[in-house]
Formats: C-alpha cells, structure tokens, sequence
C-alpha cells in the first residue's frame, strides 16, 4: 500500500497530517529536521481570524477585503474568500487543542496587527508560533502511537519520483535522504509539499531559517513543477542585525502602540502617522519598508530609524510582549521599555512559490503544495498574522482535497510496497549539496536586483551577472537547481513593469492594471518562461 | 577578535573521536559558536592549526536565535546553544565544542535526540478529547508550552540516560502543559505518567535548575505537577495558589 507523504513538519505539514489521521489516512510525515526546529516556531506575532470577540463588529468579508487589498488585488478572491471564512475556524480549532492563546472576558483575545483596521490577530504573547507548534506537535504524536502518522525526522526529500509513463504529468513519490546515514529510501504515494520559503537563497539575509533551503522547490521547478510570483518577496520594516541573520521586531511592536521614526531637522519625525493618518505604522508591510527607504534617502532626515516603544503600558509588556522585550535586551543590550530601538527593513516572507489552485494541487497530478513554500493566499504582499493562517488553513485544505479523492477513488493509492530503502551504494547525484561558496555568489547578486527598490537598469544587470555565472562552470544538480530558481525570480522582476505590494520599479512608479496577473515560471530545457495568468472573479457572491 | 576552538570530531560514530585546534577570527564582536560554526563549513579552505583542512563540521543548527533548540551542545563543559553563546566570553579561548553526551553521536558535534520524542510517545503526552486552556492555568500552560526540547537540562542531569524510564526535565514542560488544561476527572493517566517518568526517578538535585536556554522555571513546573499529579491538589501557578 501506498501512504500520503508528506514533506515538512511545520504548522502546514502538521496540520495536513492530523486531518489524514482523523480520516482513517495513514501518512509519512518527513522532514529534514525535527518539528521544534521547523521556522514556524519563530513566529511571534499572531494568527488571523474574524472571531469578533473585541465588540468590534469585525466580519469575515473585512477580513476577506483587507487581505485583497492588502495583496494589492494580486490574489486569487476565491483561495481568500475560502481562507478568511476559515480562518475563525481555524483559530477554534487551535484552542480545542489547548493553545494557551492570550483571553479576555472569556474568550480569545484580539490584537491589531499590519493592515488590517479592526482586531483580528490571535495570539499567545510574543511567542504564538512556538506555542501553536507545541500543541500541534503533541496532537500528531497521538496518531504517530496510533499507527496512522510515521515520522521521518531527519530525512531530506532529494527530488520527487515522476511517472515516466504517464500521459499528464504524474507524481507518484519522493526519493528521501538520510541525514544521519546517507541512506537514500523511495516512498510511494501522493505527495503534499510543506517545505516552507526560500530562506536559503538568501543565507544571513532574512529572519528565517536557512534551512529551509529552497532546494526542494528547485527541484520541483527543474522536474516540471510551476513556481508563481517569484518577484514577490516581503521585506519586514522593522528587523535588527544579530550574528549571522536578521531578527524579526514583531509587527506586534507596532499593533500595541510602537511608533516609528527617524530625526529630521534635529527632532524625531513621526512619518508613517504624518504621511498615512488612518493605520499610521501599521499600514501593511510593503509600504512601511518603503517609506522608511525613502526617509533615509532624504537629506533633511538622518537615520537610523527607530521604533519607539517607551509609551506601552508595564501590562502590555509583562502580558503580551514579554518575551520580544527580553530578546531586545539580550541583542541589543537596550531596554525597549526605555529607550527607542534602531531597526531596518529585512527579508521576511516569500508570497511567491509553488503554483497551486484553490485545492492546492499544483500542475502535477498527485502534487500539492501548502504553507509558505506554496503560492497562495497574499498576492503581492502578505499581511502579518495571514501566513500562519494560511500554512494550517493551506495544509488542512490540501489534506482534506486528497482525502476526499481518495473516498471518491477519484484518486488511489496504488498497491505495492509504500518505502524502499535503496542500496548502501546507490547513488544519485540529487543527494549531493550545493557548494556554499556558490550559494553566496547566487545571493550576493540576486540581492542587488531584489532590493526594496528596483529598477530595470539594475535587474538587467543582475540577470548578465546571474547568466555569467550559470555560463561560467559546470554544476551538480541541486546547483543548478538554485541558479535557476534565482534566473526565474530575476526574470520574474524584469517582465513585471509595474509597481505593486512588495515588489516596487522606480521606473514604473504605478501599478498597472495589465499586470494584475499571476506570474507563472516553468522551466523547458534550459529555458525559463514566464506566463502571465489571468486572475479568476470572485465567484458566488451576492 | 581571534578564538581557538577545540573541536572533538569523528566522521561517524564508530570513528574514534580526535580533537581538532583551529583558530576562528572575525570582526563581529557579536559573533557566537554558532557564527564560527557557519563560517567555518562555508568556507572549504578553511586550515586547522596545522595547516590541514578542517573540512564540513557536522553540527545542527537552524533559527540561529535560541529558539529552536537544535545547536546544543557541550561549550567548554557546560551544555549550551551554539547560538546563544557569544565568542567574546571566552576572551580568546580556547573553547571545547563537543556533542551532547546523553544522546547516540551522528558525526561531530550532531546528535540523535530520537530518544526525546519516544519518551513523550510512551508517557502518551497527548489530549484524548478537545480542551481549552484558560483560566488561572493559563499563564503555566503558556510557560511550559515554551521547552525547546532541546536536551540541555539531560545533559547534567545525574539520573538521566537514553533508554531509562526516567525522562528526565525535557519531558516536564510537554506534561504540565497537559496537566494544566485537562479538565479535573480526565488527569489519572497522565499524572501516573508524571509519576512513573517523571517524579519517581528525579533526585530532586535540581542541577538542571538553571541550565535552561529557554529560561524555564523548572522550579515553578515541578511544584506545580507535583501539586496536580502528586499531592493532587489544584494549584495555581506559583505565586497564586
Ligand atoms: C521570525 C518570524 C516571525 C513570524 N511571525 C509570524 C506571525 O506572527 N504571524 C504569521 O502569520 N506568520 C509569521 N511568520 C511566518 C510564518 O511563521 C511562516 O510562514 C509559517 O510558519 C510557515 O509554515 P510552514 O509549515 O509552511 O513551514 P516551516 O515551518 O518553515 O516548515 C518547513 C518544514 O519543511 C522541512 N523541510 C524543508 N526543506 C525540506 C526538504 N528538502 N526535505 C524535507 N523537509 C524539508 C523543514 O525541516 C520544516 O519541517 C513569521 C516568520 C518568521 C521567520
Ligand atoms: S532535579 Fe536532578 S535528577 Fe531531577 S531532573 Fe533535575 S537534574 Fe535530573
Ligand atoms: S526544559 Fe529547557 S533545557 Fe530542558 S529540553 Fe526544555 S528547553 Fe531544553
Ligand atoms: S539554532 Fe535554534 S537554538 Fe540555536
């Protein structure tokens, strides 16, 4: 027999494994690292849903319009209308699973948070992502005893098995790697990818991990897997320079009360609040790292910027910031209580990945795709508390679309053996590494490109430098994997002449509404092709 | 800044383990372990003190801001995160890198820590039905939802080894994170879980009590499961009976 497989134990994948599980669905639950060390335990801020519990009279469909406008319209209205009408779902189903969430008068309390006008953000403290991973962690331990979930904790999938006969495009398993060992085992069965962002593109430059490497998704791309709005990459306004990374000041900072600014003129200039009245620093993230770009620019302003939080109250500190005050100090040796904090914009989420439709299958039968290495839900920017969201909505949609396949027999999972360890010496150059000097040069370049700002001149640049380098030597396998994912989001930049969300052309200051696509990159051969694809109605509203 | 780094290596674990000097310089004054680590396996010409090549280190790491618990290991004696140890105090070195020792070695300073998640299976730290955690417990359900299952506090642990009943203070935190929400009348297996793994091996030294890189209060876990497994009296957290 067959089982699902599942690459990645994140908020996403955890969350497509239990559903399995409840359905009688056994799964292989693989993923190079344990799920405590997974990126989802770093997030910090909060999870989004209209729970409506501040007397606010919030609503799914605000829910539902701000992430579109959020996103810049670039999202498909149906993935989100399905998203934010699941969201309190969600959330609901988190707490049935003990997550200490932060309540008041009984119920689960809201935050502010980026974008979004009325409280909406779950959370637990400072620390939401590690607390919802600990309480999804336990629940799949209980059908790992069960039988129903097998864990592979040190194991890394190396390239997906395609179907050489089939007439479509068909994914019938993955080829693992032992991390431990070097051994490297085939399983058999329909494949959900939650194998997170691309961190690892950018190795120190964002506030992820790195390894979540992005190699799986380059391996997906060169096998014939679409990838989609690769351009749209999230910078976080406000991050701080630590050893060997970016760290993340939880937008939170900012839905309790942070201010941001920057000395004009010998005086703290407020500028978010005097140049966007309404949401003041908390208008969505694309615009905030912008601006504090521009600031810096100017030669009446001299930076850095700073957030300021001396004006919280010692009880939002002590009960809903706790642990980001105590980073603050220990980085930085500043307490935030006290003093104002400098930050910088920093590499934080990709909304570009793997293209998937509404069920998130992507154009390969028997392959999905969900959580943060999926591209769905955000468009062209991403709103803080939507990713955690969209990783356990995301994983649970994809697991409940197989399932219901498979009750359908719509799809089968096949007989045979489901795992076959292969010979001590078999080898497949997949499972060598990329050199980490090459990893440094791919993202020493694309970062000149893929800044806040861009323009043509300096993409175009980019690309020569890129195709120099792909021209210079001969690569392995996963090498090349990486130099063209990179050569696909530079040409992703390139074609798109337009400014939307995150991704901004000095040369073309405005969005246009020609481009309000999703752009598709596939690979043929060696070429890359970008197609751009219309974006669907919002079906069946009144 | 200039330190000398001491690490025990071995390709595997059947490898007879060597120590191996090298000297790590860096201009960040912020730079940790982990920082040395990561340059130094970026980096293929990398030379150890005499001239050979020090090649990939195998060590584990992945968010670099002590929060996930992966680069533990053993920094001049003491079980530390790579990521959480600055280089600047050791003034120079030299620094010990080992791997924990509670735990079978993979190669170098990465170990299998396999044997934490089975201990959690066995002593079934899992809800059966849905709950909710709310109320005075909140705040203990939080504190101990917090454990990076890392193996810090294992490591100097006198009563802990691999294989044993005794599981030892990284199986407290996921235990009284279920002890704190399950309502009265559903707690019976897993305070005997508590008990069996937990209280029964524990020579209450409290050498694990402040060795945690999350900061947990061990202190505060155990008189609090002592209270609802063992004494079975319904406490508050501490502070607030
Ligand atoms: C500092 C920080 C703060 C954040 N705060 C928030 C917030 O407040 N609210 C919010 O909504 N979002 C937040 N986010 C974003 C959010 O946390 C992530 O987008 C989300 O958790 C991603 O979940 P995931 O399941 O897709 O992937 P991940 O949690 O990244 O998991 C990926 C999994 O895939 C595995 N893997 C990777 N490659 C392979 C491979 N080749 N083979 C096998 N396994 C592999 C990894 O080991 C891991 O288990 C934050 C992110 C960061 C970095
Ligand atoms: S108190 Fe002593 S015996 Fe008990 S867990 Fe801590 S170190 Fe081990
Ligand atoms: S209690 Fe602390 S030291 Fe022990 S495993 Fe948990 S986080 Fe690590
Ligand atoms: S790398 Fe995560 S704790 Fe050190």
């Amino acid at each position: 027999m067959e089982k699902v497989i599942l690459i990645g134990a994140g908020l996403s994948g955890l969350s497509a494994a239990i559903v399995l599980a409840e359905q009688g669905i056994s799964s292989c639950l693989i993923s190079a690292q344990p799920s405590e060390r997974a990126q989802s335990v770093l997030a910090e801020g909060g999870i989004n849903g209209a729970l409506d519990t501040m007397g606010e009279q919030d609503t799914t469909e605000e829910h539902f319009a701000d992430t579109m406008r959020g996103g810049v319209y670039m999202a498909d209205p149906n993935a989100v209308d399905r998203l934010t009408k699941g969201a309190p779902k969600v959330i609901r189903w988190l707490e049935s699973l003990g997550v200490p969430f932060n309540r008041i008068n009984g119920d689960i309390q809201l935050r502010n948070f980026g974008g979004q006008k009325k409280k909406r953000t779950a959370f637990a403290r400072s620390s939401t992502g590690k607390i919802l991973m600990s309480a999804l962690i336990a629940e799949v331990r209980k059908h790992e005893a069960a039988g129903l979930v097998t864990r592979y904790t040190h194991h890394e999938m190396i390239r997906l098995l395609m179907d050489e006969n089939a007439e479509k495009m068909t994914c019938r398993g993955v080829r693992v790697r032992d991390r431990y060992t070097g051994r490297l085992t085939d399983f058999y069965g329909p494949v959900i990818l939650a194998c997170g962002g691309m961190n690892g593109i950018f190795p120190g430059m964002t506030t992820g991990t790195t390894r979540n490497t992005g190699d799986a998704a380059a391996m997906a791309f060169c096998q014939g897997v679409k990838l989609a709005n690769l351009e749209m990459i999230q910078y976080h306004p406000t991050t701080i320079g630590i050893s060997g990374k970016r760290c993340l000041v939880t937008e939170a900072a900012r839905g309790e009360g942070g201010r941001l600014f920057i000395e004009r003129k010998g005086q703290p200039w407020y500028f978010m609040e005097e140049l966007y009245p309404e949401l003041g620093n908390l208008m969505p993230r694309d615009v905030v790292s912008r601006e504090i770009f521009f600031v810096l620019r100017r030669e009446d302003c001299t930076g850095p910027v700073c957030l300021d939080m001396t004006g919280l109250s010692p009880e939002v500190w002590k009960n809903k910031l706790s642990d980001l005050r105590e980073e603050i100090i220990h980085y930085m040796a500043k307490d935030p209580v006290t003093t104002p904090i400098p930050v910088e914009p920093g590499i934080h989420y990709f909304m570009g990945g793997i293209d998937v439709d509404l069920r998130h299958r992507t154009n390969v039968d028997r392959l999905y795709a969900a959580g943060e290495c999926a591209c769905q839900y955000h468009g062209a920017n991403r709103l803080g508390g939507n990713s955690m969201l969209g990783a356990v909505f995301g994983g649970r949609t994809a697991a409940g679309d197989l399932a219901e396949r498979l009750a359908s027999s719509g799809l089968r999972l096949g007989e045979g053996p489901w795992e076959e360890t292969l010979p001590a010496d078999f080898k497949d150059p997949a499972a060598d590494p990329a050199s980490p000097v090459l990893i440094g040069q791919i993202s020493r370049i694309l970062l000149k490109g893929l800044g806040i700002v861009r323009n043509e001149t300096e993409l175009n640049r980019t690309l020569d430098e890129l195709l120099a380098l792909e021209a210079s030597g001969t690569y392995n396998i996963r090498e090349r994997g990486r130099l063209k994912l990179a050569e696909a989001m530079i040409r992703s930049a390139v074609l798109r002449k337009e400014s939307r969300g995150a991704h901004y052309r000095e040369d073309y200051p405005e969005k246009s509404e020609d481009f309000r696509k999703t752009a598709v990159a596939s690979l043929s051969g060696d070429d890359i092709c970008i197609d751009y694809r219309d974006l669907p109605e919002r079906k069946g509203q009144a | 800044m200039k330190t000398i780094l001491k690490v025990l290596r071995r390709k595997d674990p059947d490898q007879k383990a060597w120590w191996q000097e090298m000297i790590f310089e860096t201009e960040d004054e912020n730079a940790s372990v982990a920082t040395a680590l990561t340059a130094i396996c970026a980096d293929p010409s990398f030379q150890d003190a005499k001239g050979q090549p020090v090649g990939e280190i195998v060590w584990d790491c992945s968010c670099l801001q002590k929060k996930c618990g992966a680069c533990a290991m053993v920094i001049n004696g003491r079980p530390r995160l790579a990521c959480d140890t600055p280089l600047r105090e050791f003034k120079g070195g030299p620094v010990t890198l080992e791997p924990l020792r509670k735990f079978p070695v993979v190669a170098d300073l990465a170990v299998d820590r396999s044997i934490l998640y089975e201990n959690l299976k066995t002593m079934k730290v899992w809800y059966e039905e849905a709950v909710r955690a709310e109320g005075p417990m909140l705040d203990l359900a939080y504190a101990s939802s917090r454990c990076l299952q890392c193996g810090c506090c294992l490591e100097v642990c006198p009563n802990f080894y691999a294989g044993g009943t005794f599981a030892g203070t990284a199986a407290l935190g996921p235990t009284v994170r279920l002890l704190a929400s399950l309502p009265e009348g559903q707690k019976k297996e897993v305070r005997k879980a508590y008990r069996d793994h937990i209280y029964e091996g524990c020579g209450k030294s409290l050498a694990c009590r402040n060795i945690c890189p999350a900061g947990i209060d061990v202190d505060e876990l155990l008189v609090n499961a002592n209270a609802m497994a063992v004494w079975k009296r319904l406490f508050g957290p501490k502070g607030r009976s």
